[in-house]
């Protein structure tokens, strides 16, 4: 059983949601990841989606565009992401790392090559924004022989028939992009998520993430209500880009604090 | 002539030449993909679709294009002659303009009132805002900044037209940067809008359908070869930034076996000087704008800035066809540098009093390199994908000259 699967499975056994933030590699620099990462924590993440910085990320808004070129100004790759994912290791083994991020990088080192150093590293699932499941057989299969979960994306425009394509390729946790769009986007359909999330849970046999507009505690209790877990993303690079340096690290873990309360609340008003 | 026993295979049914190409996008965009793949597939089946452009190409765009013989400029090479296909003669000045047409056809089809287009230099941009006001529709054209800057006659020539033009501030602010914004424009609003890919790049069915729509380029000339010359060329010689002039030109002729294809692209400041936009030449097969081509990258597989002095040609990537085509040893590829280049713009200017685009100078020194290797019973065929009037104030500024 993998860390993603125990992680869900615990939350669902206390009632609760998975808290899933998003942060750049490298963003604001290199030193400071490991310790936001250790901040999500505190401020009650359960999983944490560590973007891998690519010159071209044709699938993010603008918010996360810059928060890569500000990673990559400053010399970020994919093999130093991997150094940050081990060194977060040495202070915390339980925390599922999900990397994501563009398929380049990661041909650029070579499919083995990454599934076992990432593996080495601690990482736990891998989201490739641009390998749909029709064009990443082989790469599902050597992440799943190296103990990794494949996480793919749903979208509101998927049919049924993709449910059943990702049901197969991937494991750990569902992806499900709540508006059409790219991410940082305004205008979250909560009746479309609330209609759409039960049955994408029932055909993929998985847990269901939503993000892509999730911007503060009501979108993300809003959320909550009806999805297994709920990402952040833009709204936390927002508050990088918006903390003075030696605040960044306190005002990111104090804001995800703030989302885990709404959260926990849910569960609260159920029991 | 000797023919290929089985047909050209390419893509396959998933969108594959081989291991390039494919379909590597956002799953947002999976069923608009799917959606325009019916509608494509669609639309071949449908004679009244098919001779309705045809109609558009003969009346609003002045096709057929002719053949021109470069007599002057082949006798003072002193070899091979050089036949021109006379693109640049085209409604607009550009071969872009056929697969507009192509695809705001099919837009109208599928019912959607919105189009969208990426542009460098800004020659697809006006392509697309040309088509998008003959057929009354919305048109929106994503531009880096750095290109709204050098090309402001093109973005006054869209905006007459009636585009809206939106400059690009992320990235590098060119052409890669406005098409990763064009993409987000799409899957942000693809209920209603049609993204005209300018190239044959991007995920599948682009490369083939732009592909389709400019093979027109290379039907005409084998129709008009034998006409003008007693026979086909020996060569086929096309420039190479995306790839689409070059791929409607070769793609008739594959089959030809004894055709030589030769593809050129930008080699800048030469290809060892790291200041180029060579991609087949001198780039690693990666993944970028949907699909698996050659790409100029560095060695943590980000992509590099290019350069070249044809804007329409600095591009990190190539059509996933190319890619194929250079694998399979079907067509080979071959580097012209900026001086290589403005050289040939020159003489052809001065020799046969055509004002030639810069991207297609890439082809024209090529083939004035090869003329003179070869006997006077060969012939070059090179597609001259597009007039220079745009390119006036790069060459000037070259030349020490302001207006």
């Amino acid at each position: 059983m993998s860390k993603i699967h125990t992680t869900f499975a615990r939350l669902q056994g206390e009632g609760r949601k998975a808290l899933i933030p998003f942060i750049t590699a490298g963003d604001p620099d290199a030193d400071t990841t490991v310790p936001l990462m250790h901040a999500l924590v505190e401020g009650g993440a359960d999983i944490i989606e560590l973007g891998v910085p690519f010159s071209d990320p044709m699938a993010d808004g603008p918010t996360i565009q810059r928060a890569s070129e500000r990673a990559l100004a400053k010399g970020m790759s994919l093999r130093k992401v991997l150094a940050l994912v081990a060194e977060f290791r040495r202070r915390d083994a339980a925390t599922p790392v999900v990397l994501m991020g563009y398929a380049n990088p990661i041909e650029a080192m070579g499919i083995d090559a990454f599934a076992g150093a990432a593996a080495a590293a601690g990482v736990d699932g891998v989201l490739v924004v641009d390998y749909p499941p029709q064009e990443c057989a082989g790469f599902a299969a050597t992440l799943k022989a190296a103990g990794l979960d494949p996480i793919f994306l749903l979208a509101p425009t998927s049919s049924a028939q993709r449910f059943a394509e990702v049901a197969q390729a991937g494991s750990g946790y569902i992806y499900y992009v709540s508006l059409k769009g790219v991410t940082g986007s305004a205008n979250i359909d909560m009746d479309e998520v609330a209609r759409r999330i039960p049955q994408i849970r029932a055909a993929v046999g998985m847990p269901v993430g939503v993000g892509f507009g999730i911007r503060d505690a009501a979108s993300a209790r809003r959320i909550g209500e009806v999805a297994d877990g709920v990402v952040i993303g833009s709204r936390i690079i927002e508050e990088i880009e918006n903390s003075p340096t030696d605040q960044v690290v306190v005002r990111v873990r104090d804001f995800i604090k703030g989302i885990r309360d709404a959260l926990d609340q849910i569960g609260e008003q159920a029991r | 002539m000797q023919m290929a026993d089985t047909p050209y295979p390419f893509p396959d049914a998933s969108g594959h030449f081989g291991p390039y190409g494919g379909v590597f996008v956002s799953e947002t965009l999976i069923p608009a993909l799917d959606e325009l793949r019916a509608a494509y597939a669609a639309c071949q089946r449908d004679p009244a679709f098919m001779a309705e452009f045809e109609y558009e190409l003969k009346h609003y765009v002045g096709r057929p294009s002719p053949i021109y013989h470069a007599r002057r400029w082949s006798e003072l090479l002193g070899g091979a002659q050089i036949y021109l296909k006379r693109e640049d003669l085209n409604h607009t000045g550009a071969h872009k303009v056929n697969n507009c047409i192509g695809q705001a056809m099919l837009a109208r089809k599928m019912g959607k009132p919105r189009v969208i287009a990426e542009t460098g230099a800004g020659q697809h941009g006006v392509a697309t805002a040309t088509v998008a006001a003959r057929y009354g529709m919305e048109c929106v054209v994503y531009m880096g900044a750095e290109d709204v800057k050098r090309q402001a006659a093109n973005v006054y020539r869209m905006k007459l037209l009636g585009a809206t033009v939106v400059p690009v501030e992320s990235g590098s602010k060119t052409l890669k940067d406005a098409l990763n914004e064009a993409m987000r424009d799409w899957v942000t609003n693809v209920h209603n809008t049609f993204y005209i890919i300018g190239t044959v790049a991007g995920p599948h069915p682009y490369p083939m359908m732009v592909r389709d729509f400019q093979a027109v380029i290379g039907k005409e000339c084998i129709e008009q070869m034998p006409e003008m010359a007693g026979r086909q060329p020996d060569y086929v010689i096309a420039c190479v930034g995306g790839g689409s002039n070059a791929m409607g030109i070769f793609h008739p002729y594959l089959e030809h076996r004894e055709v030589r294809l030769v593809g050129v692209e930008a080699a800048g400041d030469g290809l060892d000087s790291g200041r180029h936009a060579a991609s087949l030449s001198a780039g690693r097969p990666g993944v970028l704008h949907g699909n698996r081509t050659y790409l100029l990258q560095d060695e943590d597989g980000q992509i590099i800035e290019t350069h070249s002095v044809s804007a329409g040609l600095d591009y990190p990537g190539v059509g996933p066809e190319h890619a194929w085509l250079k694998d399979s040893a079907r067509a080979e590829y071959v580097g012209i540098t900026d001086a290589e280049a403005l050289q040939a713009f020159h003489d052809l200017c001065r020799f046969e009093g055509i004002i030639p685009a810069l991207e297609s100078s890439h082809a024209l020194a090529y083939a004035a390199k090869l003329a003179p290797q070869l006997g006077r019973d060969k012939v070059l065929l090179v597609n001259l994908s597009g007039r220079g009037d745009k390119d006036m104030h790069t060459v000037a500024e070259r030349s020490g000259i302001r207006f």
